[in-house]
């Protein structure tokens, strides 16, 4: 997919002078130095990553990590001191004040903060319209995009409450809508749900990952904990220090943790949460199809050694799964006929699940289906590989890496 | 102790007088615009019957501040009446209403100012902390030598007296508009004039209403002072009250000085609250 952002060796000292501090800390001095002797704050030191059409890039790290003031950055809330950042082809460095103001206006759809940061004056939806008004929209389209979009988040009805009569979790609603009410595709988050308590931030989550789903925004999430993070971004850069230590999805990152300081956050995760179907998952050796005969079926089994069968259609969507004993049975039973028809008996219904399963609900599936292998299926129902009960015990080792599970 | 007096006193003369033969018709023209100003206000106000201006203070207090307010008014404003100091409550509300029409004229910009700048803030505040101790008294000589004796030096000085706390709140309120408040309309690609209007006056609106309630009672308590100078209204009643020992005399003007106060107060407070409530 195309990159919408692009940062190259982004730096940003906080201090009188700024160069003296990037020629130092290219020299070789540490932040801690410069700091003490310059008496310059250093936020994010030589960052380069790019960010795709789309995705949710998470960032994360601890307070102080410069993962807000990155983030400020990319819409020069803070002014970079050095370095590249290019936005659909855009440097958007190089811009004076009147064409940065064009260009937030058009590419960023403003940002949602911890603390919702809404208007305590204005009405929800005049609050929602916000955004729109700034760019002088007239007062009829913004108001049906408004009540669009606050229907989106699921406002509907609290159109003219105002802030203080609202629940954190419904504030926040306005936050997010004020932001999506905004024609552009960049949505910067920052610690966006930091501020809920745990039901309503999960709850919020969801519905985030649902809107997104319809909306396809482009959207940078700061956010301090590892879970949500995870749970969101579909990659994630952890940052330390003022610089990213490792840029990955969520399997990247819990199986190949670049340093001992990445190790220590994933250490405590749940790695049954973030391995999906597609991480564990097998190709499949061989399947019947509608239509072939037992002994063909008994054949394909034979050759390869299994111990059943799925069977699909011509279009490869599953259709059921086939026991190897119970069929060589059943063919014992009618060695003498010549052609021995297909019994529906020796069909079972297979267990499958999609390509994002989580591997915790997987496990939980071993107890309901007995027989056989969980076929991994795309949303068409198209078969795309087998899970086996020991890829999934030795995914949820520690030592475990994705893509390098040996056929079983 | 020391041989050498330091002629501080030529020094402010000389100044003053410089300005005022230098600056002559610019201190005309103000005057003449002030004098419009009040005279315009009081003799509007005094065209009414009493009873009629009677009932429309006592009905905005009621619309402000509720009921139990307006009826303190209402008798307050009969007392005065009664009592016969009608024309010099007049005549004070007038004096008070117009410098804080100056004062919030010059206020608001300089506040607002002083909000967006560390430079000129750090500038204002000395001088505002000058304005705030320097003996309320002192400024009437200045008024007087520029603007002569009579109702505008009196506006002048009330002006003056009563700027500071307008500035200084109507800063304050500004830099206490939570960042992020700020940096979400400058993520949206806010122009400095929207943010301004639509963000910080806004938020800040509570404790710039509280600066002009101050400045009201500051301004009040003023123009009292600025009887000495001729200003007129209540502050004459209460002057010859003391330069005569009429106690009952001054008693009576004292008296209406408090219930305007508690008038004035009363429905600037409730701008604050009021908006609160029914926005």
């Amino acid at each position: 997919m195309e990159d919408k952002i692009i940062v190259k060796n982004l730096s940003k000292i906080f201090g009188k002078n700024p160069e003296k501090a990037i020629g130092e800390l290219k020299k070789g001095k540490s932040k801690n130095d410069i700091l003490r002797e310059l008496n310059q704050k250093v936020g994010v030191y030589d960052v380069s990553f790019s960010v795709k059409k789309s995705e949710i890039f998470v960032l994360m790290g601890l307070s102080g990590s410069g993962k807000s003031t990155l983030q400020r950055l990319l819409n020069r809330l803070h002014e970079p001191s050095q370095g590249e950042i290019i936005i659909d082809g855009t440097d958007i460095t190089k811009l004076n004040k009147k064409e940065l103001r064009n260009f937030r206006r058009k590419h960023f759809c403003g940002m949602v903060f911890q603390n919702f940061a809404i208007l305590p004056h204005l009405t929800v939806q005049e609050n929602v319209e916000f955004g729109l008004e700034l760019q002088s929209v007239d007062k009829p389209t913004r108001a049906k995009k408004a009540i669009e979009v606050i229907k989106l988040v699921g406002l509907e009805g609290h159109e003219n409450s105002y802030p203080d009569e609202l629940s954190g979790g419904m504030q926040q609603r306005v936050g997010l809508a004020r932001g999506l009410a905004v024609d552009a595709d960049i949505l910067l988050m920052d610690e966006a749900f930091s501020a809920l308590d745990p039901i309503i931030r999960r709850q919020m989550q969801d519905e985030l990952l649902e809107i997104q789903d319809r909306m396809q925004k482009t959207i940078i999430f700061v956010t301090h904990d590892l879970d949500e993070a995870f749970r969101l971004g579909n990659r994630i850069a952890i940052m330390d220090d003022g610089g990213i230590v490792q840029i990955g999805t969520a399997e990247e990152i819990i199986s190949r943790p670049a340093n001992d300081y990445v190790k220590a956050f994933v250490v405590d995760m749940d790695r049954s949460a973030i391995f999906t179907a597609a991480s564990v998952m097998q190709p499949v050796e061989d399947t019947a199809f509608e239509g072939d005969g037992p002994r063909t079926i008994l054949r394909k089994i034979r050759k390869k050694g299994l111990t059943g069968i799925l069977m699909t259609n011509t279009r490869k969507e599953l259709k059921a799964y086939i026991r190897a004993s119970e069929l060589a049975d059943y063919i014992n039973k009618n060695k003498d006929a010549e052609n021995i028809p297909m019994n529906e008996g020796l069909l079972h219904e297979p267990a499958s699940v999609e390509e994002n399963t989580p591997l915790n609900e997987i496990i939980n599936m071993y107890t309901d289906h007995e027989f056989g292998p969980i076929a991994v299926v795309d949303k068409q129902n198209k078969v795309k590989g087998v899970i086996v009960k020991g890829a999934v015990i030795a995914a949820l080792s520690e030592s475990y890496i994705p893509g390098e599970n040996g056929k079983t | 102790m020391f041989p050498y007096r330091i002629p501080l006193r030529d020094w402010v003369t000389t100044a003053v007088e410089y300005l005022e033969r230098e600056l002559g018709p610019v201190f005309d023209g103000f005057s003449a615009f002030i004098y419009f100003l009040v005279d315009n206000l009081k003799e509007g106000m005094l065209f009414l019957p009493p009873i009629v201006l009677i009932l429309i203070i006592t009905g905005i207090t009621w619309y402000m501040a509720g009921w139990k307010n307006s009826i303190i008014a209402f008798l307050g404003l009969l007392l005065s009446e009664n009592i016969g100091l009608w024309e010099a409550f007049v005549e004070t509300l007038a004096l008070v209403l117009s410098a804080e029409i100056i004062v919030i004229l010059v206020g608001l910009p300089l506040g607002i100012w002083a909000a967006r700048s560390d430079r000129f803030n750090a500038i204002l505040r000395p001088i505002l902390d000058f304005m705030q101790t320097m003996p309320a008294f002192v400024y009437l000589i200045p008024a007087v030598m520029f603007f002569g004796l009579g109702l505008v030096p009196g506006v002048v000085a009330t002006f003056v007296f009563a700027l500071p706390p307008l500035i200084r709140l109507t800063n304050l309120g500004i830099r206490q508009v939570p960042v992020e408040l700020v940096e979400a309309a400058d993520a949206f690609g806010a122009t400095e004039f929207q943010k301004l209007m639509r963000v910080q006056i806004p938020v800040a609106k509570p404790t710039i209403l509280a600066g002009v309630n101050q400045s009201i009672m500051l301004g009040l308590s003023m123009v009292v002072i600025a009887a000495m100078i001729g200003a007129g209204g209540l502050g004459e009643d209460v002057l010859r009250g003391i330069q005569r020992l009429q106690v009952g005399q001054g008693f009576e003007a004292g008296l209406v000085v408090v219930i305007l106060a508690i008038i004035l107060d009363r429905i600037t407070a409730g701008i604050g609250v009021k908006k609160n409530a029914s926005r």
